[in-house]
């Protein structure tokens, strides 16, 4: 994020802090992408992903106050998105209804017409493996590779130290690769 | 030779970070030597590598456009549906207290009623009473004092 972002962001938070909805309305509409698509990485349903990352924004708006302005927001609001997603994918229940109304969440990047078949096979083996991780694993893979994001920024985010990341991504890829063994 | 205790947790994180490409020059002849040397490093580099173009290939899952036209709409109803539930408990306590109240008053003010029952009706308020402040003491003791309370569950 640039230095103007930033402060347009700090400017958003003091006037949400204030009362001014709008305010807080920019800055949903700033950040719901990334808030669903951390949420969609995490449960894998895009009902489910809808419902968190707005119910985590209904908790950013009710603990504004609380919000460090000079801090960027987004880390914040991540904390509220996966505390939500952490507890309902722990939830019994919900585990049951999910295995009933299993969605697909991932897609390939390049839609290849004579591939299509395969790529749909891989696909689905490839999104069962990464929902049998642990969900600390699967957060770190999530972060890395669909949302792009560098070590440092992981770290930075899960206030964990690098190796830590590494150790969890490393985990998770050998889980796939167990899982996943003689399919790719 | 092969990799083994620290240097193979070493050579698992050069791995990582080699197959995400965030090496430096001086780690990447690291990571080169170490699967020079260890075949059975190399083989696992090759699946690990392998799990890495799977994953590489795709990417979340796009909602329809739709969903994003309404999302600030959901979040603004869910806001005032919060707000509303906040109001209606708290007018339902009140209501509730003052029929009790009144309730009360008129049974303690009628002669017809045994003085047993009465007791017992005071009684039974003022447990009621002593039990809700006693709940909101410790949960907002809790709040405050609580080790755990970032902990996710």
């Amino acid at each position: 994020m640039g230095d103007a972002s930033r402060e347009a962001e700090r400017e958003l938070v003091l006037r949400a802090q204030a009362g001014d909805r709008q305010a807080f309305g920019d800055l949903v509409a700033r950040h719901m992408r990334q808030a669903y698509f951390v949420a969609l990485g995490l449960v894998g349903s895009h009902d489910d992903a809808l419902d968190l990352s707005q119910d985590a924004f209904v908790r950013a708006f009710r603990a504004v106050q609380s919000i460090d302005a000079d801090r960027p927001f987004f880390p914040w609001l991540y904390q509220i998105v996966r505390r939500l997603s952490f507890n309902f994918l722990r939830d019994s229940k919900t585990r049951r209804e999910r295995l009933a109304t299993a969605t697909e969440w991932l897609t390939a990047v390049e839609r290849d017409p004579a591939e299509q078949v395969e790529r749909a096979e891989r696909r689905r083996q490839v999104q069962m493996a990464i929902e049998n991780l642990g969900i600390r694993e699967r957060e770190v893979l999530i972060l890395k590779e669909f949302q792009g994001l560098k070590y440092r920024e992981i770290a930075e985010l899960l206030g964990i130290p690098m190796g830590t990341v590494m150790s969890r991504l490393y985990a998770a890829r050998r889980s796939l690769a167990d899982e996943l063994d003689g399919k790719l | 030779m092969n990799v083994t205790g620290d240097g193979l947790d070493r050579a698992r994180r050069l791995m990582m970070s080699g197959i995400d490409d965030e090496l430096s020059a001086v780690e990447r002849r690291e990571l080169d030597d170490l699967l020079a040397s260890d075949p059975t490093l190399r083989a696992e580099w090759e699946r690990l590598f392998r799990v890495k173009r799977a994953t590489g290939s795709m990417k979340l899952r796009n909602p329809p456009e739709e969903v994003w036209e309404g999302y600030m709409n959901t979040v603004y109803r869910r806001l005032e549906r919060s707000i509303g539930w906040i109001l209606a408990s708290v007018g339902a306590i009140v209501v509730v207290s003052y029929g009790v109240w009144t309730a009360i008053s008129e049974m303690i003010a009628d002669a017809t009623v045994p003085w047993y029952i009465k007791a017992g009706v005071l009684a039974l308020v003022v447990g009621a009473v002593i039990l809700f402040v006693s709940v909101v003491r410790e949960k907002l003791f809790v709040r405050k004092t609580d080790p755990y309370k970032d902990v996710v569950r």
